[in-house]
């Protein structure tokens, strides 16, 4: 348990200072920037509770706002998709998640990418309407989701991928 | 009770969640007003820290052109300095010993900048300890960044006028017809200028600059051109897009602008 607890307290800072220093001043095209920081949700211990799951969600969104200054738009977002994590893992992952015999790297692809795209749609939806606010904006709230989910997706499946080489 | 414990218990992470979700809800309309957003602040010790930390790294790549705007500026203020010490000195006496001058410039850099989004703030590396304080401008050489809007001991946080919620009083150089300028959301270097009346003879490539009745600036702060402009047939005011004499995505070092007089105007504008 104590190994998990490190583990996840250091990827927790990475992700911060990752997110904050280098992600998001990358504005591709103007506005486009990926959110990694929701590796951290997605890669949360699949048997930790989940009124545990959501405070940490919260807790690294609350993070993010807070060096973005942007009030608690990545705090929403995490904290819903933080809720929303078991069902989502349950719809993914079908009947193994349900015996808690999943482990996240040994999943099938198709599975594990419906559930990091799930998540990231949702996430990245919340956050820029929260972001923008402003109904009259929906053209640029629904293009900033499609362009910043796929750039997320992308990086998260890369950056798993090299971990995932790592463990073995 | 039994009942309402075990109800609490039943859903409680629902109720765990729905609390976050509202708080973070909370601090996000407090963010889209202006002056509340109180609560989450890059203003403090541990982000201040890690950004400016950073940025003493990341400074070195943007010296060669800061040191171009020093020069340029230099040059600019030894112009003014020989024109002024050509004309013969004025025989009005400024008793320098008992008036401060109206206005203190407060020197910082820019630590943390964002630009693109709807509503952008700055980190700038000086604080309540260098008597910086809420509703200071903040200028470059070049022109016109924002107003400070939260300090902690060593950091102040900076709308930038690339947010939705900013208007800051400004006018055409060549007149004195005035107007606010806003953003729109859509490109960092065109800001838009409005409440201009139609019997103003806006022209493209017309400057724009600070108007000085808002206590903030000193009147005459650059802020950009005219880039295109639009007057439809039943409307009152033009719609000005102004392109910024400012880059506004790389700023490097700025002035916090300190009005000495504004508690006294104040003062005397709510008496009335």
């Amino acid at each position: 348990m104590n190994k998990f607890l490190v583990s996840n307290i250091t990827r927790f800072v990475i992700l911060v200072l990752i997110q904050v220093l280098i992600l998001n001043n990358i504005n591709f095209l103007g506005f486009i920037n990926p959110y990694l920081y929701v590796l951290f949700i997605l890669l949360l211990p699949l048997n930790l509770t989940h009124y545990k799951v959501i405070f940490f969600s919260f807790l690294m969104g609350l993070t993010i706002d807070l060096f973005e200054d942007s009030g608690g738009i990545n705090a929403a977002a995490s904290v819903l998709i933080g809720f929303l994590r078991p069902s989502f893992l349950r719809f993914s992952f079908g009947i193994s998640y349900e015996h808690q015999t999943v482990k996240f790297h040994q999943t099938p692809f198709a599975q594990r990418f419906t559930y990091i795209s799930l998540l990231v749609v949702i996430h990245h939806l919340v956050l820029f309407s929260l972001e923008i606010f402003n109904l009259s904006y929906i053209i640029l709230i629904l293009k900033k989701t499609l362009f910043s989910s796929i750039f997320t997706i992308l990086l998260i499946l890369i950056v798993s991928g090299i971990f995932q080489q790592n463990k073995r | 009770m039994q009942q309402i414990v075990n109800f609490l218990i039943k859903y409680k992470n629902t109720l765990l969640f729905l609390f976050l979700f509202l708080l973070s809800v909370f601090f996000t309309i407090q963010s889209h007003s202006y002056h509340k957003s109180k609560f989450i602040s890059s203003a403090n010790f541990l982000t201040g820290g890690i950004y400016s930390w950073v940025n003493n790294i990341d400074m070195y790549f943007n010296l060669k052109e800061y040191n171009e705007r020093l020069v340029d500026e230099n040059k600019f203020l030894r112009e003014n300095l020989a024109a002024l010490s050509e004309k013969e000195l004025d025989s009005v006496f400024l008793d320098t010993a008992s008036y401060d001058a109206p206005y203190k410039f407060i020197t910082a850099k820019v630590i943390a900048n964002r630009y693109s989004r709807l509503d952008n703030f700055l980190l700038v590396n000086k604080g309540e300890n260098d008597s910086v304080a809420t509703d200071f401008g903040v200028i470059t050489s070049r022109g016109i960044v924002g107003i400070v809007d939260e300090t902690s001991n060593n950091y102040s946080r900076v709308i930038s006028i690339l947010n939705t919620n900013s208007a800051i009083n400004v006018k055409l150089k060549k007149t004195n017809h005035f107007g606010t300028l806003k953003w729109n959301g859509k490109d960092p270097n065109i800001v838009q200028v409005e409440e201009i009346p139609r019997l103003a003879p806006v022209k493209k490539g017309d400057t724009i600059h600070t108007e000085g009745r808002s206590l903030i600036f000193p009147k005459g702060i650059p802020v950009g051109v005219v880039e295109n402009y639009q007057l439809k047939n039943n409307q009152n005011y033009y719609d000005i897009n102004v392109r910024l004499f400012n880059d506004m995505t790389n700023i490097g070092y700025v002035y916090l602008i300190k009005n000495n007089n504004q508690e006294e105007i104040k003062s005397l504008e709510s008496n009335e």
